[in-house]
């Protein structure tokens, strides 16, 4: 089984080539970045990887569901969605794709909230358990964990699911989509790094939280 | 009287302007419409000040211009919804123009 690794990138030069080393040291040679129109030098960082090319920024929405193409377009049995800026570790992949290699599940999704591998700041954790009864409501979908980036999808899965918001509301989504299309999953602890580069990048703050609230209103109300 | 001139002035001057874009294809009959008829409305209230008072009478607001004050807060949300939705409607092209042409370049 063919596995993919997609990783939306805006401007994550400093980042991205340790991400990639990680990924090669464990052995995950497929890895596509999707450059999402960054103003550095992301795409010459990424060169060892597949890179594609947003020419302007869409947001990682966007890049995610162009990531998403290009596996499917390219024969991926198995997609993950991986971080750019280094929260995200390889050696948690295995937890995440090996259920649904051995056919239990068709995705999985990571979840910071079992099993204890991750520490993170009070006010991410408040942000985040608020985020997860907010889903709740919105798609009846209950997860452990509402936001996070790190997720396997066998490509049944991936082809059905269809991010429709540009910016940072996907995690939604593809919580939405696997409600709605009754795809079979499950949660999978990960150990997500939270260093002051991650941090610097404003993911997790309180305005980046009303934007996807907005994000996840309009496409409720607004076709 | 300075009211009443203002507001033909300027009804003409808009009504004129919807013509062009009409005339150059950029507004459907439909939204010609629309706009002629709005404008001419705001001509015959600033003539015939008292269709106000019929209106409010009728939707039970005490003050004619209240009337007119709460109908132009209606229209301007319902103008600025639709714009709302047309630009979610551009963002979506963008973005799906970008992406075909990123995996394009690719292959």
């Amino acid at each position: 089984m063919k596995t993919m690794i997609i990783i939306a990138a805006y401007n994550e030069e400093k980042a991205i080539g340790d991400v990639l080393k990680d990924l090669r040291d464990h052995d995950y040679k497929d890895v596509v970045v999707v450059d999402d129109g960054s103003s550095d030098n992301t795409a010459e960082a990424a060169k060892e990887a597949h890179v594609v090319r947003h020419a302007i920024n869409r947001g990682q929405g966007a890049a995610l569901r162009t990531g998403l193409q290009y596996a499917l377009d390219h024969g991926a049995d198995i997609i993950v969605t991986f971080d750019a800026d280094g929260q995200h570790q390889a050696k948690d992949l295995p937890k995440l794709v090996d259920p649904i290699k051995e056919g239990k599940v068709k995705a999985v999704l990571g979840s910071r909230f079992i099993g204890g591998l991750t520490k993170m700041p009070w006010k991410r954790k408040l942000l985040l358990k608020g985020s997860i009864i907010v889903q709740y409501l919105f798609y009846g979908i209950k997860l452990t964990d509402a936001h996070s980036g790190l997720r396997a999808l066998h490509k049944d899965a991936a082809s059905k699911i269809d991010i429709r918001s540009d910016g940072m509301a996907h995690s939604h989504e593809f919580a939405e989509q696997i409600h709605k299309h009754k795809i079979t999953f499950k949660e999978a602890p990960i150990d997500v790094r939270y260093t002051e580069y991650t941090m610097s990048k404003g993911h997790g703050s309180f305005s980046q939280a009303f934007k996807v609230l907005f994000a996840m209103l309009k496409d409720k109300f607004v076709k | 009287m300075i009211i009443q001139i203002l507001a033909i002035v300027f009804a003409l001057f808009a009504i004129s302007r919807t013509y062009l874009r009409l005339r150059e294809g950029k507004l459907k009959v439909s939204q010609f419409v629309f706009w002629v008829v709005l404008w001419l409305g705001v001509v015959v209230l600033a003539f015939i000040p008292q269709t106000a008072s019929y209106v409010s009478v009728y939707l039970g607001i005490s003050r004619p211009i209240d009337a007119v004050i709460y109908g132009s807060i209606v229209l301007l949300f319902y103008l600025i919804f639709r714009l709302y939705v047309m630009l979610s409607d551009i963002e979506k092209t963008i973005t799906q123009l970008v992406t075909d042409l990123a995996l394009r370049k690719k292959k």
